[in-house]
């Protein structure tokens, strides 16, 4: 709509300083996040500190990765990456697998109560892990689960959010599609596998992608349920290394972590952007 | 191939009857078209001899052999749906096979199957593209095709030409008919044009508010209507009908001095209250029998021929007059019904008269 665009230029120049300004704002936190975790301790500490990066991008990255701080947790933080990973990708597999599976129930198979189960799981939207912390780390506890991978995930995996959008977009596939997979000869499980899961391909793309971060920023949960180091999270890992007594923090090593904790769910959006785009671009059903 | 016998056949949902006690006997190899308004019925009716509807009573019976509880699958019999129900992520290839996939049959088996079909439908080019990249035209062929290749007893086909644009329409309705002489599959077809009715019928079921109407070949039940129902619903333009009361042996039209005299048949049992019809197509321009005379207030001018509409006593007529023949707006005009085409019916029931 070439019309509508004002054709005058000072305006084009006032929108782009004020665009700039902001991406400056955004993005200068994350620089001087990677400059500190590019200098020595000695660097960092000056006042002013420098902005422009050091030469121990290699050996702060290298010792973070495979030793990790001297001060505070000792943990290396390559191990910390692998519980992170593992958490997220349980986290959002697991999610998807369960919300799937109850929204199929929910919206093809008619059965006493449906409708309330359906408004029982949706009513736990508002119960967010922090409101029902307590009760759930003595549920854990009780079953042995602190410090196990399962004890971190499995209390995050039920989910109200995506139960209900698969439930949304079970909803625009058109029933005979399901009486032409009946009139074919599928069972309910066939159509699910050959049918509805092909179709939602698109939905569990987004959907992954939500929930990989969502696990993977997680903090209060592996706060409280891991004790041993070896089973710290990234998150958790940063908040370990800074010290509080009279120890320096080793503010290059927690930065270089800090940068290393943005890398996969960043990584995970981009490779994933695509399916986005397909996702809002494909519309037949 | 198999027959179908429909027996007293009921659904309700929840205390609501919308179905009430069909009978009908297909025979094998049977065209039948249901054709009725929308709400009649006749979707819910063709759905519960798919089985994707419970039957509330009655019987239905594929075969010889009663399916009240068997699963659509196990009733050896196809349907295409209105919307195609296509599998929207699988490759024409993948959808006409699936069924036969699922069922196991050997793989060169199920690859001459499709591809017989698809040379039937010319569709040979398309086997490696998806639903959306068809036309809407292609898509219909797809879902015939899926039934096709399921060689199933009958093929059961709901509304499948309204999606369709008017040519396409046309072009399907013949195509639907050339494979049926092909296959010679008995088939059932739902629809609520009368004119898909006519043309593609072996018989045709003219259901209203869930009850039949009226079983037969098309051509009589367009000769022969039941009631008024059928009369105005087979037929395009619609049969006039002109309310009237009985005055000895005639019938005196309301609001009109003309009276029309009742055939001798007709007179020991004629009631009170009786509606005259008497289709466009039966009206001549002239005199000679019975003169409906009326000004002309609309014409629609169709090419091949002409519809003349004017008021007529408390009704309107429309009258089809050769399209090189149209007369001016307000001119005078006298029709003669056509010998023995004057329909009379019980205007409390709306049955027609009969000895």
């Amino acid at each position: 709509m070439p019309g509508m665009v004002e054709n005058r230029p000072w305006l084009t120049v006032l929108a782009h300083a004020i665009l700039i300004a902001g991406v400056c704002l955004v993005a200068f936190p994350l620089y001087i996040t990677f400059v500190a975790s590019t200098l020595t301790l000695e660097q960092i500490v000056q006042v002013p500190m420098p902005l422009v990066p050091g030469d121990q991008l290699f050996e702060n990255y290298s010792r973070a990765l495979t030793a990790g701080s001297e001060r505070g947790a000792h943990a290396p933080v390559g191990r910390m990456m692998f519980n992170s990973f593992v958490m997220a990708m349980s986290i959002a597999f697991g999610k998807i697998a369960i919300s799937i599976i109850a929204s199929f129930a929910i919206v093809y198979f008619r059965f006493p109560l449906r409708n309330f189960f359906f408004w029982m799981i949706f009513v736990t939207l508002m119960l967010p892990v922090e409101v029902r912390i307590i009760p759930t780390y003595k549920v854990a506890a009780d079953l042995h689960m602190l410090d196990t991978y399962v004890g971190l995930t499995l209390p995050l995996i039920a989910s109200a959010t995506a139960t209900f959008l698969f439930r949304q977009f079970f909803m625009t596939i058109p029933d005979e599609l399901a009486e032409a997979a009946r009139m074919d000869g599928a069972g309910p499980l066939r159509f699910f596998w050959d049918v509805v899961l092909p179709l939602s391909k698109t939905s569990i793309a987004a959907l992954f992608v939500i929930q990989f971060i969502y696990g993977w920023n997680q903090y209060l949960w592996p706060l409280l349920v891991t004790t041993q180091e070896s089973m710290y999270t990234t998150v958790i890992g940063i908040k370990r290394m800074i010290t509080s007594g009279d120890q320096l923090t080793e503010w290059n090593l927690v930065m270089a972590t800090a940068i290393l904790a943005m890398l996969p769910p960043a990584a995970v959006v981009i490779l994933m952007q695509r399916w986005f785009v397909r996702g809002l671009v494909e519309t037949e059903k | 191939m198999a027959d179908i016998a429909l027996r007293n056949v009921r659904k309700s949902y929840a205390k609501q009857e919308v179905v009430h006690g069909v009978d009908a006997a297909i025979a094998d190899g049977e065209f039948i078209v249901i054709v009725g308004p929308s709400g009649c019925g006749k979707s819910t009716l063709l759905r519960m001899i798919a089985g994707l509807e419970t039957i509330t009573s009655g019987e239905i019976a594929i075969g010889g052999k009663v399916v009240n509880e068997v699963e659509p699958k196990d009733r050896n019999i196809a349907m295409v749906f209105q919307n195609y129900a296509l599998y929207p992520h699988m490759t024409v290839y993948e959808n006409m096979s699936y069924g036969l996939r699922i069922r196991r049959l050997p793989r060169e088996e199920i690859n001459a199957r499709v591809q017989r079909a698809a040379k039937i439908l010319e569709l040979a080019p398309f086997l490696q593209r998806r639903p959306r990249e068809l036309s809407g035209g292609q898509r219909q062929r797809v879902a015939m095709g899926r039934a096709i290749v399921r060689e199933p007893a009958a093929f059961l086909f709901d509304e499948p030409l309204s999606n369709l644009d008017a040519k396409l329409r046309v072009q399907m309705r013949l195509e639907i008919q050339k494979l049926h002489r092909e296959l010679r599959t008995t088939s059932i077809f739902v629809t609520h044009d009368q004119v898909e009715a006519m043309t593609l019928a072996d018989r045709m079921i003219v259901m209203h508010a869930g009850v039949v109407e009226q079983v037969g070949r098309p051509i009589e039940v367009y000769d022969d209507p039941n009631s008024l129902f059928v009369a105005g619903f087979i037929g395009s333009p619609a049969m006039n009908f002109l309310p009237g009361k009985r005055q000895g042996d005639e019938v005196a039209l309301a609001g009109s001095p003309l009276h029309v005299p009742l055939p001798a048949p007709l007179r020991a049992s004629a009631p009170e209250a009786i509606v005259v019809g008497v289709r466009p197509e039966h009206l001549v321009a002239g005199e000679g029998g019975t003169v409906f005379r009326f000004k002309v207030e609309t014409v629609e001018a169709l090419g091949a021929d002409s519809l003349v509409h004017g008021a007529f006593g408390d009704a309107t007529v429309v009258a089809r007059v050769d399209g090189h023949h149209t007369p001016a707006l307000g001119d005078e005009l006298a029709f003669g019904a056509m010998p023995g085409k004057l329909y009379f019916f019980d205007a409390a029931t709306g049955k027609r008269l009969r000895p």
